[in-house]
């Protein structure tokens, strides 16, 4: 739980819950992007964000985000759980 | 890798690593802790401590959430969980901890409703899902994470969703500094700052640290190149004989944090006038719980835990990790009758813990460095 991994912001969803899809690796699932509201700009598709318990906790740069994904990849069992519990999240 | 290279330049490092030798004193130890459970990854997964000098030695701080889970906390929740209508949530770093009566990976052998949930916001689909039962999340983490449940707080008012409560286990990180600066089993030089809090409190709230305490702080990211950075940047600061909150995690933490996550916090929850860490025992002011008006989404008040206290066990020495007084390898059931796969003490069940990061990476045995 104490991941933060880096995803790519796909569209936004629902705009009244905070809600945007998030590509994780690939992956597809719903993120609250509520703890984002009030940065400028406005959290957007394309942005790269750290999603930690299914919150946008911070944006950051593509550069950054690849540096991230690198080190966690390298965690290799812990990563893969992390995705593993990513995919079985279900945020309405 | 496109990117990557930057941090993670070998030569970058030797020459980071150069430049901390060349700006130590010889003849001083100097002991400076890491704060964040990510960062102690973080050294054994890439043998930091060997691109230190001998005398610059590293101390594991509190900052694991899983870790500072008392076991009174988790026979708390299985006591609620075994209530027939209650399906338990939790992150799945929790489900191994151990209470004084098992785990929740036990109490749900024995029947009860466990549910390991990815995110808070699981947890109140599932309430949606079952209206007949009552979802109860069982939240754990610093202030990283409380935001996280604050939200989802919100949401089950905004939609009236009244099968749903949190028994909050949230912790804040100062606190226990706070107590580490106080306590006289410890001398530390320097603190390198947990660079994901940082991004919800920011860097400021760490400055008491060197107003009052005379000592400096580096908050710092993930990459081993950061992590080697901000212990230079401690040791620049003790050489110029200067003491400041710097932030080398400048590219994802703001010095004031995220204020839309501070007001959450503000909002949803108020400070416990106490709390027990494992290991610590009772700090004052060191945990959260829902304020006032959201007692009706307080596990703790709808279900009327009874509030059990357990020592640790005699045999396991997680107090004294966490505070840094000892290494893991020193304790006496380190890697014999406490392992990852039957952990008697917290700081070997999450991969953030101490000895479970020593343990992994097969750093089992060293030679203490005398003082």
């Amino acid at each position: 739980m104490c991941l933060a991994i880096p995803g790519q912001v796909v569209g936004i969803v629902d705009e009244d819950k905070r809600l945007a899809r998030v590509s994780v690796t690939g992956v597809q699932r719903t993120v609250n992007i509520a703890l984002l509201d009030g940065s400028i700009p406005p959290v957007a598709p394309g942005d790269w964000v750290l999603v930690h318990v299914g919150f946008a906790m911070s944006r950051i740069d593509e550069a950054d985000a690849m540096a991230t994904l690198a080190l966690l990849q390298e965690l290799g069992s812990e990563y893969e759980l992390e995705i593993e519990e990513f995919k079985a999240s279900s945020i309405q | 890798m496109k990117f990557v290279d930057e941090f993670r330049d070998a030569a970058l490092g030797e020459k980071l690593s150069a430049e901390i030798a060349s700006i130590v004193e010889p003849g001083r130890h100097y002991k400076i802790m890491e704060v964040c459970g990510g960062h102690t990854h973080t050294i054994y997964r890439y043998g930091i401590d060997d691109l230190l000098p001998a005398n610059v030695e590293l101390v594991h701080g509190p900052g694991c959430p899983v870790c500072v889970i008392p076991m009174g906390r988790v026979d708390d929740g299985v006591a609620i969980a075994r209530h027939a209508d209650v399906i338990l949530t939790c992150f799945g770093d929790m489900m191994r901890v151990p209470g004084g009566n098992g785990s929740f990976l036990d109490a749900k052998a024995a029947g009860a409703d466990i549910r390991m949930v990815y995110s808070p916001l699981d947890a109140l689909r599932i309430a949606r899902e079952h209206p007949d039962r009552q979802v109860v999340f069982f939240a754990i983490g610093f202030e990283t994470t409380a935001p996280s449940t604050a939200l989802t707080v919100l949401r089950a008012r905004a939609e009236g969703i009244r099968n749903f409560t949190v028994m909050c286990n949230h912790v804040t990180i100062l606190p226990p500094l706070r107590a580490l600066l106080e306590s006289p089993d410890l001398r530390l030089d320097g603190f390198i700052g947990p660079g994901h809090v940082c991004t919800v409190v920011g860097a400021r709230p760490f400055e008491f640290i060197a107003t009052q305490y005379h000592k400096p702080v580096a908050v710092s990211g993930f990459e081993p190149l950061d992590f080697l950075q901000s212990v230079y940047m401690v040791l620049k600061q003790l050489a110029d004989g200067r003491c400041e909150v710097e932030n080398q995690y400048t590219r994802v933490v703001p010095y004031d944090g995220n204020l839309q996550a501070l007001k959450l916090l503000s909002q949803v929850f108020e400070l416990r006038p106490h709390f027990e860490w494992r290991g610590l025992g009772f700090i004052s002011q060191s945990a959260l719980q829902l304020a006032p008006e959201f007692r009706e989404y307080d596990a703790e008040i709808r279900f009327a835990v009874p509030g059990i206290r357990v020592a640790d066990p005699k045999a396991c020495q997680c107090g004294e990790v966490l505070k840094g007084v000892i290494k893991p390898w020193e304790c006496k059931v380190f890697g014999t009758a406490c392992t990852p796969e039957h952990p008697i003490g917290t700081c070997m069940v999450s991969s953030e813990g101490a000895c479970a990061a020593y343990y992994n990476f097969g750093r089992v045995a060293r030679e203490r460095v005398v003082v």
